[in-house]
């Protein structure tokens, strides 16, 4: 493998009875890179975090994690990594703090190492203040972090992160997101799933999109938009039962035209001039919004599902 | 943040889970301490008491024993059962399943394996002291008389350890607690009552003492009863100590096998 992947996977195949649930993948990852798995749920993101947590094995492929092959260096690997899971599994009984030094110990991190960390952690996430309190107290946003500080605690080159945000109000997230650009600029390597296009466009330095177990595309993601989609959306809202009835009246003035159940998306360049050639052509919407393209249109067009719904 | 150096180095990886086993005892253990230093007293007092007192007047000794005498071992056996379910089902169902702790432990050095053995250790910790103090009031009660009763504490280890192992396996591969509740009631407490812990295997019918003999805790109230008393033959020991150790290691086998599937597949 080469020298600048810290994390490399070849042809990675997870099954489970006659599903599979990743179809053999490859993804090289950068040390210091902030990397994004973006896909719906059930598109095989965390069997392939699992895979690359060094926790399950691959049905078959290659793992490669610092260098080093998760069938024989587990435990050292995982030495090395933070995971936070999708389920922030913490001791509900217990107190932050507590929640971080017994972990640490799963490190087998000194008594002292581990007070040490864990009030720097505690900091660094915003939890000083209920150092003491139960996790069982902690609102969702703060047991979110708390996960976070506690993947945290072996200071790992590498940081897992299964869906970090979901369920999170909008000013959680962006503590959130704050943390992870610090920890970013600190050299910390991220690998993050997601299904919030805004999510992986703030975090992601390249993704992939990842749809029922397979990649259908690769790379930054400005680069993907540029790729997959036209410069801006025009999203128009019509009173009727099915917007169906509408693609063919407004083809001609989009480069492409995805019917949604609820709304129609024209896919062009300039939005405004196209927007003002439709109201001329006596076509009157509802509502009309203009925007700049996202990955969730980029998702749109690769797969013909859009991604939340 | 540095990049850490390596730090997979040091304790072995099942003492570490034995060890955070152990401190979330010591911050948690103040709420069941008093219920478990009363229940034996309470219960020794009740029924050897109470009901010694008509056995000594229908029958006078029991194999040679008051009736006090007589149950206080089997207290020890059911006691160190119990707490091998208790600590094994639920516990092991939460921790792979509703708050998924065992997960978390399974992305840090530690193997399945690692987190298995140190789970089964602390349990045997806990056995062990739990054992100790109940000696000790077994004693207070004056039914200790041999220099076997110094074995106590490890038979109390081993019923533990024996009815823990294959119910952490079990439990591992769980996906609901309904059938725990079954278990308690057609198993247990059947167990419980009937494996000659109150009444020797020569008060039950003949054609019912095979059944009696085939519950696993009826080895370990012999056991107890024997290292009490120094009565009984080594060779009827062993063959109680062979049944306990056989299902100890069959649990800790298929144990390593559901846990390893739960944790990394």
């Amino acid at each position: 493998m080469s020298e600048t992947h810290i994390l490399e996977a070849r042809q990675l195949v997870k099954r489970f009875g006659d599903f599979e649930a990743v179809k053999g993948i490859d993804v090289a990852i950068d040390r210091g890179e902030s990397f994004g798995f973006l896909g719906p749920n059930g598109a095989g993101k965390t069997s392939t975090m699992r895979m690359i947590s060094a926790v399950s094995q691959p049905t078959s492929g290659t793992i490669s994690i610092f260098g080093l092959d998760p069938r024989f260096d587990g435990p050292e690997i995982r030495s090395r990594l933070g995971v936070v899971p999708q389920e922030d599994s913490l001791e509900l009984e217990l107190s932050v703090r507590h929640n971080l030094e017994m972990f640490g110990r799963y490190f087998d991190l000194p008594r002292r190492v581990v007070r040490e960390r864990a009030t720097e952690l505690l900091e660094f996430t915003q939890l000083s203040e209920r150092a003491n309190e139960k996790v069982d107290n902690l609102s969702g946003g703060m047991k979110r972090r708390l996960t976070i500080a506690r993947g945290l605690i072996n200071r790992p080159e590498i940081l897992i992160l299964d869906e970090p945000t979901t369920g999170l109000d909008p000013q959680a997230r962006h503590l959130l997101w704050d943390r992870l650009y610090r920890l970013k600029r600190e050299g910390v390597t991220l690998i993050i799933t997601t299904h919030y296009m805004d999510e992986a466009e703030q975090l992601c330095d390249r993704l992939v999109v990842m749809d029922q177990g397979s990649i259908v595309a690769e790379g930054a993601p400005r680069v993907l938009i540029e790729q997959f989609s036209t410069r801006e959306v025009v999203e128009l809202r019509f009173i009727t039962d099915d917007h169906e009835e509408y693609y063919e009246r407004l083809a001609p003035f989009a480069e492409r035209v995805e019917v949604l159940p609820d709304r129609v998306l024209l896919y062009v360049n300039n939005g405004d001039d196209t927007l003002r050639d439709v109201h001329a052509a006596h076509i009157t919407p509802s509502s009309a919004l203009v925007r700049r393209s996202s990955l969730e249109d980029v998702f749109l067009h690769l797969t013909g599902r859009s991604l939340t719904e | 943040m540095n990049p850490s150096t390596r730090t997979d180095v040091g304790r072995s990886r099942w003492l570490r889970s034995w060890g955070y086993h152990a401190e979330f005892y010591a911050q948690t253990w103040r709420g069941s301490v008093a219920s478990s230093v009363l229940f034996p007293i309470l219960f020794l007092a009740a029924l050897g008491i109470g009901v010694g007192k008509l056995v000594a007047h229908h029958h006078g000794l029991v194999d040679g024993q008051t009736y006090l005498h007589y149950i206080a071992p089997s207290l020890l056996a059911t006691t160190t059962m119990q707490l091998g379910e208790g600590e094994s089902l639920w516990p092991v169902l939460a921790s792979v399943k509703w708050v998924r702790t065992y997960h978390a432990a399974a992305t840090t050095p530690l193997e399945p394996d690692d987190i298995l053995y140190g789970k089964l250790a602390w349990v045997a910790t806990r056995a062990f002291v739990t054992s100790v103090f109940y000696t000790i009031i077994i004693g207070v009660f004056g039914a200790l008389q041999s220099w076997w009763s110094l074995t106590l504490p490890l038979i109390g280890t081993l019923v533990t350890v024996a009815f823990s192992a294959p119910l952490v396996a079990y439990a591992a591969r769980s996906q609901s607690d309904a059938s725990f509740t079954t278990l308690y009631r057609f198993a247990f407490v059947p167990m419980f009552l009937f494996s000659a812990t109150f009444y020797p295997l020569s008060a039950y019918p003949g054609y019912l003492r095979p059944v009696v003999q085939f519950f696993p805790l009826y080895h370990g109230v012999a056991l107890a009863r024997a290292a009490a008393f120094g009565q009984g033959s080594i060779p009827a020991q062993l063959g109680h100590v062979t049944v306990l150790v056989a299902m100890a290691i069959v649990g800790v086998a298929w144990g390593r096998r559901t846990m390893r599937r739960r944790l990394t597949d």
